[in-house]
């Protein structure tokens, strides 16, 4: 006997808002975190427009000791720290005493992770300074760093991890905490993932040319999912996480149920067919959406939302087409279906945990966020679903279940399936 | 070069960021251990010393970092780093 696993904690450092209350309002307002930024301009990237969360030293303070901010210059660490602990207050969850928490663990996946304090510390490596470089180096790098930071200030006693599955990261921690739960092995499990900031991270997206060039004086309008003039994907960062817990143990504290996790499922194209390493398989983008389904028990017709990657490059008609192909559904008989890209930029391995909290939250408080610099929707994307499918401003309405995706380098895809929770 | 007071002052000072343990910090001597007493983690010993080379103008080798385990022995490798600079 699997346990049902529901969500009852989350927390969120996104480029549009900072702390669940103020991205609620944000992405209910379609409102853009993407800016102009100078850096990039000064180190000559053709795209110069980015998002960062607004996380200011007081918000810092909140969350860190003094000692954890010396030497701290990992943006990932911080980002992940405050979504992490907002999630686990959020939960009305405690922090550890003597004994460590035997039953809560963490998975907090990144890409790659205090990418500033490398090259800090890089630079004092090379110029023979190495006996210099203080004792904060390893921990603040270190794939793990945000789980270990974060198990330290919880006193968790679980599993503490750290997964990477490039832009799939955020989804796949979902699904690994969800596993652990159903499986009896955790009550909790603390899912999310973070993405460092700045030209060290973005660099080497630029140079593939997968950015857009031509919005630098328009930042705000840049990330185009769904349109016709998408011209690639804005650089993101940020972190999303999500207390994931046994039905059972959410039930006996009286926990608030933001929803259930029905499942889901992983795989990869094996970049074969089509697939590569930057690009999908169709098929297996297909297969991934439909398993999840399976697995989740409900039927293609049950979903009421897809919350897709559609990261605003020419694949975004290929993922629409993937979708209507695995629900076989379309036109006016398609779900609603969004891009939390639209408002905050691809945030790479932050993409999935924080628009897993934005689904999360559209089934919690009855609405489908817009997704926005869609007004010329593509063509290809028009034939396949009727245009109010795609809502341009925010929808009240209450929904059921929800589908969200993401897929990244590598091939992989990642679909998770949450359900509105009824008592 | 400071008297042992400044010493000392100079020595809390740098500590102070580390320690977890508030009370003993506000009864230091020179038997006092940073580990033990004022239950600072050993891996941010390292950063003690650095500090205290930045502070000092001094080199601290490995031979007497290993050494600086308490206020008195590290007031010691100071004076000495400190005497040998002169």
């Amino acid at each position: 006997m699997r346990n049902r696993v529901v969500i009852t904690g989350l927390g969120v450092t996104a480029p549009n808002a900072v702390g669940i209350p103020s991205f609620l309002e944000a992405i209910q307002a379609g409102r853009s975190g993407i800016v102009f930024q100078p850096d990039l301009a000064e180190l000559k990237f053709s795209c110069q427009i980015g998002g960062i969360p607004p996380v200011t030293d007081s918000i810092k303070n909140q969350y860190f000791s003094e000692l954890q901010l010396r030497q701290l210059n990992s943006s990932g660490i911080v980002y992940g720290v405050i979504a992490g602990m907002e999630a686990w207050q959020n939960a009305g969850l405690p922090v550890a005493t003597d004994e460590p928490d035997w039953d809560s663990g963490i998975v907090f996946g990144t890409g790659m992770l205090g990418v500033d304090k490398f090259r800090e510390s890089i630079y004092k490596v090379d110029e023979g300074q190495v006996r210099r470089l203080g004792s904060t180096v390893v921990i603040q790098t270190m794939t793990s760093g945000v789980s270990a930071f974060l198990g330290g200030i919880i006193g968790c006693g679980n599993q503490l991890s750290a997964n990477s599955s490039a832009c799939a990261t955020g989804t796949e921690a979902l699904l690994l905490g969800y596993e652990r739960i159903a499986n009896g092995q955790a009550k909790r499990v603390l899912a999310g993932s973070c993405s460092d900031h700045g030209p060290y991270i973005w660099g080497g997206f630029d140079a593939m040319r997968v950015m857009p060039y031509q919005f630098n004086n328009d930042p705000e309008r840049a990330s185009r999912p769904l349109s016709a003039t998408a011209s690639g994907f804005v650089p993101g960062s940020g972190a999303g996480a999500l207390v994931l817990e046994s039905l059972e143990s959410a039930l006996e504290r009286k926990a608030t149920i933001y929803a259930e996790m029905l499942g889901g499922h992983q795989n990869s194209g094996g970049q074969r067919g089509g697939g590569s390493m930057t690009a999908p398989n169709a098929h297996a983008v297909k297969r991934c959406i439909q398993q999840a389904i399976k697995l989740a028990g409900i039927q293609p017709d049950d979903i009421d939302i897809i919350d897709g990657h559609l990261t605003a490059t020419i694949k975004d008609s290929a993922e629409v087409t993937a979708w209507c192909e695995a629900l076989g559904r379309r036109g006016a008989d398609f779900p609603y279906i969004n891009s939390l890209k639209s408002m905050v930029g691809h945030c790479l391995s932050a993409a999935g945990s924080i628009e897993c909290v934005a689904s999360v939250l559209e089934l919690h408080n009855g609405f489908v966020y817009p997704s926005i610099n869609c007004e010329d929707l593509h063509p290809e994307i028009s034939a396949l679903i009727a245009p109010e499918r795609i809502p341009q401003r925010v929808i009240k309405q209450n929904s059921t279940v929800l589908a969200k995706a993401n897929f990244g380098f590598g091939d992989v895809n990642a679909c998770v399936i949450l359900k509105t929770f009824y008592q | 070069m400071q008297t042992k007071d400044e010493l000392i002052t100079t020595l809390k000072k740098i500590v102070k960021p580390y320690v977890q343990d508030e009370q003993a910090f506000e009864h230091v001597t020179e038997s006092t251990d940073f580990i033990n007493d004022l239950k600072i983690n050993s891996a941010n010993l390292v950063d003690i010393a650095l500090d205290v080379e930045e502070e000092f103008d001094i080199v601290i080798d490995n031979e007497a970092m290993e050494r600086m385990l308490t206020v008195g022995s590290s007031m010691d490798v100071i004076t000495r780093k400190l005497a040998e600079k002169a």
